[in-house]
Parts: structure tokens; C-alpha cells; sequence
């Protein structure tokens, strides 16, 4: 420790405070502290939502009404949605790893407007407080699900105003945060850190920005007026009044499906960074997977009548963007090809971020190919709103995105807290949640298949079985995650420290101390490699 | 800054799709209801608000010849005309909701659903738009005070014309209603 102390010239950026106390926290502008800010807001409201999911399961592992009423479900899958989608995964890499991680990969001191990104995070948590306040005021919480489909939307007498109200406030905070990461990679990059010497990280982000910036608007201004619907009854969406609810479901979906690769390309881009250097090799493909995340940022826009094959929408409209959504899954094959290429005949080590992201390349292969039988006509008229959808997004949201988080929270972890994890339990963790994990959304396939319906509280009697296993897969998944969670607690607390480079990275952030000091650099370095120069 | 017009611009794309939509499936509607806004407010609004972008960029060039005092002058015009802008439309609303033109009325109820969702755009879109004008001043005003303090000088103008870059945009999504909603008759 003292040898370590001695090594490194400035101190870590948790010794230099501006203020006392948490005001180091709250009114600190680095962006660091920033990220971990996301990160903890996060982590208390993934646990939240990740009890809520665990009821649910509770819920449904027999018929009948077991631990709740309808009406309790209906709020639960709403509220466990709205946190889930809005609160983490789509604000989750970018705001926690994105803010950490961006300016030292690409060699800058801050991100381009460090007080923007500390109002971005007010926002944040006043949009979650408008939104966790719909629990507990007005008529009841919301029970529309978070896609706040019309007309039910305004129709219902439960408390939808600030849930909505805070949905739209959080897509600021995620419109700021992608205005400021485009401006930060277009500006401040090291000298000589060309585009195609750029990680691929940052890359993904960069991806994601653009997306977040073009996309949130319109759902910004479709709550708005669902707003104005509940409010002021303008009748945009209400049959009775001229409207049209498959209007809704068009704007909705024009930036929610983009939504989904907000949540899946920084993911991408955590496996991408994880796997060269466990693998010790250079990643395979480095500029098809740019061209890749490009391709899946642009098509990504054009899919999302996908979600409105059983809506009434044209046939032609429906021969069209089936088509489109079976372009997506090119891009997305081709970076898996590449993850695989990489660890081919890699200096494979097994270590914890390793198996995180391996584990993610099955998931998501599951995840993706049960897309594109939603994504082709027939198939899907026949799976539409079943469990089967719940199976296939989480899938992708929970083990795609989940996974990769995991993998970069532990990847990432001896640079942030300066300290080494147990592996022994970091890896029973793994273990214990991936087999969890399998066992919890594997059975929904079967059981949509069937016939299952999604969103309800009750089910036939055939379905009790399968229903049983995915229950009991939700209590082995909740115990790996608090092995997890408690091992990376503890760790942070009385862990080894960590030397500069503990996994033999290449990128950028591996040349500064652990935990980096406040300006990151002494000297901004310059660049003449690319980012994955492995012998 | 231009990134964030961009979205804003975004913004109210999605609501000019919806009007889009509706316009294609009840055009007599839309047609008939037009008839009943005051072409003459709108294109004075119209004529207020060209003005005052048009000082808001006189003021940057002001400051960028270390002219303050004709700067400040010029964003005072610019802030006045924005608040005669706002009371014409307040006349304007009261007026369509005194006639009993307002969504949810029972009058707009009797007429089709054409006319139902003309004055729900109508209403939606001017009453985002004048939110937009009501941040801009408050923008401005922010910039004035700075001027005033010296926080905003010739060689650090970077604000004001942000400041002017956001009036512009209030001005160039009025450009656009204003046909849409007054001039379709």
C-alpha cells in the first residue's frame, strides 16, 4: 500500500473535495463522481424494481390470486417497467460507465460541459421523484404498463399524470447526457486519437448519442400530449373525438424501439472492450464493428412498426418493416462473428469480466434470434403479447444489457474503487445468476408459445408448471444477484489494492492510476496506436 | 446549442406529424375551422416576432462592435415585442374561449371531429410555442443582466448567441404555424 501510495504523483480524485461531506458529491462537477452518482441513484432503484419483478414471479407460481390482487399486479409490472426501462437500462451504461470511463478512453480531463452533466443528473433524479411519487398520490398507482398505451392511458383513473410527466422529464436528462458525449468525442479527443484509433467503446456511445438526441423528442412531445389528453381532453388519441390510438402507438414506438439500442450498442461496446484484453489479441474486425454499430444506430430508426403487426396497420407497411427489422439482425450478427473471431485461438484468461461476457454472447444470441421470429409476420400474430415477448426482452434488455453491465461494473471495478474483488465469489455469483437467469426467462419461451398471455395475474391451470420453474429460476437469480452486490461491496471496502493495469488492458484508462486522480492526465498523452495493439 | 435546437425542432416534428395525419383525413374540417382565426393577429404576430429576431441579431453584432449600451437596447426591444406577442395571443385565446373554442367545450363538442382536433392542435401547439417564447425571454433576460455586469463582453459573446440562436428558433416554429394554421383557409 505505502509502495502504491508512493508510486502515484497525485492523489485520487476521492482525496481532492471542493465541499464537505456529500455536498463533495452532489455539487462535484467531475465527471467521475458523476458516474458513480448514477451508479448508486441506480443501484437503489434496481434493487427496488428487482423486488417488484421477484413478486411478480411470486405472484404467478400458482393460479389464483397467490400474494396479490389484480389490481397490486397491474401497478407492479407498470411501476417494475417504467423504473426499469426508463431509470436504468436506458440512462444505465451510457450515464454510469459513459461518464466514468468516456473522457479517460479517449484522453480528456472532463467531459465538454461538466456543469450540464451535473444538471443532467438533477434532472434525473427529479424526473425518478416525479415518477415514484404516482405510487403514492392521486387515485392509486398506474396500471398501464410503461408504454402508456391510448386510450387507455388517459381513460384510467389511477394516478398517470406524474408518471408520464416524469418519464418526459428523465428524456431530457438522457438528451443532455447524448448532446454532451457527442460534443466531448467530436472535441476533445488526445492528440493524434483519430477516429479509427478510437476504442470502441466510446464508439458505441457515440452511436448511442446520436440516437438519444434524435429520438427522445418525439416521445418527449407524445407524453406531452398524452398529458394534454388527460388534462385538457384535446381528443388526439380519443376515437370519440376524431383522434386515433394507433397514432400513439406509432410515435411511442418511433423512439422506443430506437430506445432499445440505446440500451443494447454502449453494451456492445463494453463486450467489445472486455473480450481483446482477456483474450490478449487484437479485436478482430475492429472497423466492421464500427460500421456495424453505425448500421444498427441508423436501421434501428426505421423498425419500430414491428411493435404494430397486430395493431391495423397496412399490409404493405407490415411486408416493409418486418423486412427492415430483419436488417437489424445482420449488423448484430456480424459483431457477434466478431467477439467470436477475437477469443479465437485468444491467451484466453477466465476471469470474472470474461465469463460476464461470454455468458452475454449466448444470452443475447437467444435474445436475438427469438427477435426475428417476432419480426416476421406470421410467427408473430401467433406469439403477439405473450410471454413469449416478456422472454425475448429480457433476454436482451436484462441479459444483454444486465450482463454487460455486470461484466463492465466488474471489468471496470479495480480502476473505479482502486481495490481488487474476491473472484471466488465474483465467479459463484456469475454462476449462480446466469444458471438463475436461464432458469427464470427460459420456461416463458415454452410457456408463450403455448399460449400465455402476458400481463396477467392469473393463468390456466396447463401453464403451472413451467410457471413453478421460472419462479423458483427468479429466487436463484435474486441470491446471485446479492453475492454479487454484497461480494463488490465488500471488496470496495477491504479488497487488495489494485495496481494500474490488473487485467493487461491496452486502452487508455489502463495508463492511469487506480482510482484515476481528479484531472486523470498529468499529461494529456498523445496517441499513435490504435486501441488494441496486443502482440 | 445547435444540437439542442435540433431536438427542439424534433419536438415539434412529432406534432407536426399529428397535425399531418389529421389534416389528410378531415381536410374540409380543418378548411372550415381555419375560417375561424383572425388572420390579421396572426400575421402581426408573425411580424412582431421577424422584428425582434431581427434585433436579437442586431444586439450580437452591438456587442461584437463593444457598442453595450445599443446592445442592451436592442435585446430590450427584443424582450418588449416578445411580451406584445404574448398578450396578442392572449387576447386571441380569450377570445376563441369566450366563443366557447376550447378543448373539452361543449360548443367545439356539437361541431365535427375535424374542428375537434383543428383547435386541439391549435391550442396545443401555439400554447408549447409560447411556452418556448416565455423561456426565451427569461433567457434573454438572464443575457441582459449579464451584459449588464460585464459577464458578456465582445470577446465572449458565446451566450448571447445562444440566446439569439434559441429566439430564432421560437421565431422559425411560428413561421411554420402560422400557414399551417391561419393561411389554410
Amino acid at each position: 500500500m505505502t509502495a502504491e501510495k508512493k508510486e502515484r504523483k497525485e492523489p485520487s480524485f476521492y482525496e481532492v473535495k471542493k465541499h464537505r461531506g456529500i455536498f463533495a458529491w452532489i455539487l462535484s462537477t467531475d465527471h467521475k463522481r458523476i458516474g458513480l452518482l448514477y451508479l448508486y441513484s441506480m443501484m437503489t432503484f434496481f434493487s427496488g424494481a428487482a423486488i417488484l419483478g421477484l413478486l411478480m414471479k411470486l405472484e404467478l407460481i400458482a393460479p389464483g390470486p397467490t400474494i396479490m390482487t389484480a389490481r397490486t399486479y397491474n401497478g407492479f409490472f407498470t411501476l417494475h417497467g417504467i423504473i426499469m426501462i426508463f431509470l436504468i437500462v436506458i440512462p444505465g451504461l451510457p450515464a454510469v460507465f459513459g461518464n466514468f470511463m468516456l473522457p479517460i478512453m479517449i484522453g480528456a480531463r472532463d467531459v465538454a460541459f461538466p456543469r450540464l452533466n451535473l444538471f443532467s443528473w438533477y434532472i434525473y433524479i427529479t424526473g425518478a421523484i416525479i415518477v415514484l411519487s404516482s405510487q403514492f398520490t392521486g387515485g392509486g398507482p398506474p396500471d398501464t404498463g410503461w408504454t402508456f398505451y391510448a386510450p387507455y392511458s388517459f381513460k384510467t383513473s389511477t394516478n398517470m399524470l406524474p408518471a408520464v410527466l416524469g418519464a418526459f422529464t428523465l428524456g431530457f436528462a438522457s438528451i443532455l447526457t447524448g448532446l454532451n458525449f457527442i460534443v466531448t468525442i467530436h472535441r476533445m479527443r488526445a492528440p493524434g486519437m483519430t477516429w479509427m484509433k478510437m476504442p470502441l467503446f466510446p464508439w458505441t456511445l457515440y452511436g448511442t448519442a446520436w440516437i438519444q438526441l434524435l429520438a427522445t423528442p418525439i416521445v418527449g412531445i407524445t407524453l406531452l400530449m398524452t398529458i394534454g389528453e388527460r388534462v385538457l381532453h384535446i381528443g388526439f388519441f380519443d376515437p370519440a373525438l376524431g383522434g386515433d390510438p394507433v397514432l400513439y402507438q406509432h410515435l411511442f414506438w418511433i423512439y422506443s424501439h430506437p430506445a432499445v439500442y440505446i440500451m443494447i450498442l454502449p453494451a456492445m461496446g463494453v463486450i467489445s472492450e472486455i473480450l481483446p484484453t482477456f483474450a490478449q489479441k487484437t479485436i478482430y474486425g475492429y472497423k466492421a464493428i464500427i460500421a456495424s454499430t453505425i448500421a444498427i444506430a441508423f436501421v434501428g430508426y426505421f423498425v419500430w412498426g414491428h411493435h404494430m403487426f397486430v395493431s391495423g396497420i397496412s399490409n404493405t407497411a407490415l411486408f416493409v418493416f418486418s423486412i427492415l427489422t430483419f436488417l437489424v439482425a445482420i449488423p448484430s450478427g456480424v459483431k457477434v462473428f466478431n467477439w467470436i473471431s477475437t477469443i479465437y485461438k485468444g491467451s484466453i484468461s477466465l476471469r470474472t469480466p470474461f465469463f460476464w461476457a461470454v455468458s452475454f454472447i449466448f444470452v443475447f444470441m437467444i435474445g436475438g434470434l427469438t427477435g426475428l421470429v417476432l419480426g416476421s409476420l406470421a410467427t408473430n400474430v401467433h406469439v403477439h403479447d405473450t410471454h413469449f415477448v416478456v422472454a425475448h426482452f429480457h433476454f436482451i434488455v436484462f441479459g444483454g444489457v444486465g450482463f454487460a453491465f455486470m461484466g463492465a461494473l466488474h471489468y471496470w471495478f479495480p480502476k473505479i474503487y482502486g481495490r481488487m474483488f474476491d473472484e471466488y465469489w465474483a465467479n459463484l455469483g456469475w454462476l449462480i445468476f446466469f444458471i438463475g437467469f436461464l432458469t427464470l426467462y427460459f420456461p416463458m419461451f415454452i410457456l408463450g408459445i403455448a399460449g400465455m398471455p402476458r400481463r396477467y395475474f392469473d393463468y390456466l391451470p396447463q401453464f403451472h408448471g413451467w410457471n413453478v420453474v421460472s419462479s423458483l429460476g427468479a429466487i436463484v437469480t435474486i441470491m446471485g444477484l446479492i453475492i454479487i452486490i454484497f461480494n463488490l461491496f465488500r471488496s470496495a471496502r477491504i479488497g487488495a489494492p489494485a495496481p494500474k493495469n490488473p487485467w493487461g488492458g491496452r486502452t487508455l484508462e489502463w495508463t492511469v492510476d487506480s482510482p484515476p486522480s481528479l484531472e486523470n492526465f498529468e499529461e494529456i498523452p498523445v496517441i499513435s496506436k490504435g486501441p488494441y495493439d496486443y502482440k | 446549442m445547435w444540437l439542442f435546437i435540433f431536438t427542439e425542432l424534433l419536438l415539434f416534428a412529432g406534432l407536426f406529424i399529428v397535425y399531418a395525419t389529421y389534416r389528410y383525413k378531415n381536410w374540409q374540417a380543418f378548411h372550415l375551422a381555419a375560417k375561424e382565426l383572425n388572420t390579421f393577429i396572426g400575421a402581426l404576430n408573425t411580424v412582431i416576432l421577424l422584428t425582434s429576431s431581427a434585433t436579437i441579431a442586431m444586439s450580437i453584432t452591438a456587442i461584437q462592435q463593444k457598442r453595450k449600451i445599443l446592445a442592451m437596447v436592442l435585446m430590450g426591444i427584443t424582450m418588449a415585442v416578445g411580451v406584445v406577442f404574448l398578450v396578442n395571443k392572449y387576447f386571441e385565446w380569450g377570445l376563441k374561449i369566450q366563443h366557447g373554442l376550447y378543448p373539452g367545450s361543449q360548443t367545439l363538442l356539437e361541431f365535427g371531429k375535424g374542428e375537434v382536433l383543428f383547435f386541439g392542435l391549435y391550442f396545443f401547439m401555439t400554447g408549447l410555442h409560447a411556452l418556448h417564447i416565455i423561456v426565451g425571454l427569461i433567457f434573454i433576460g438572464f443575457v441582459f443582466v449579464y451584459v449588464i455586469r460585464n459577464r458578456i463582453t465582445f470577446d465572449n459573446y458565446v451566450l448571447l448567441e445562444n440566446a439569439g440562436l434559441y429566439w430564432h428558433l421560437v421565431d422559425i416554429i411560428w413561421i411554420f404555424l402560422f400557414p399551417l394554421f391561419y393561411l389554410i383557409t
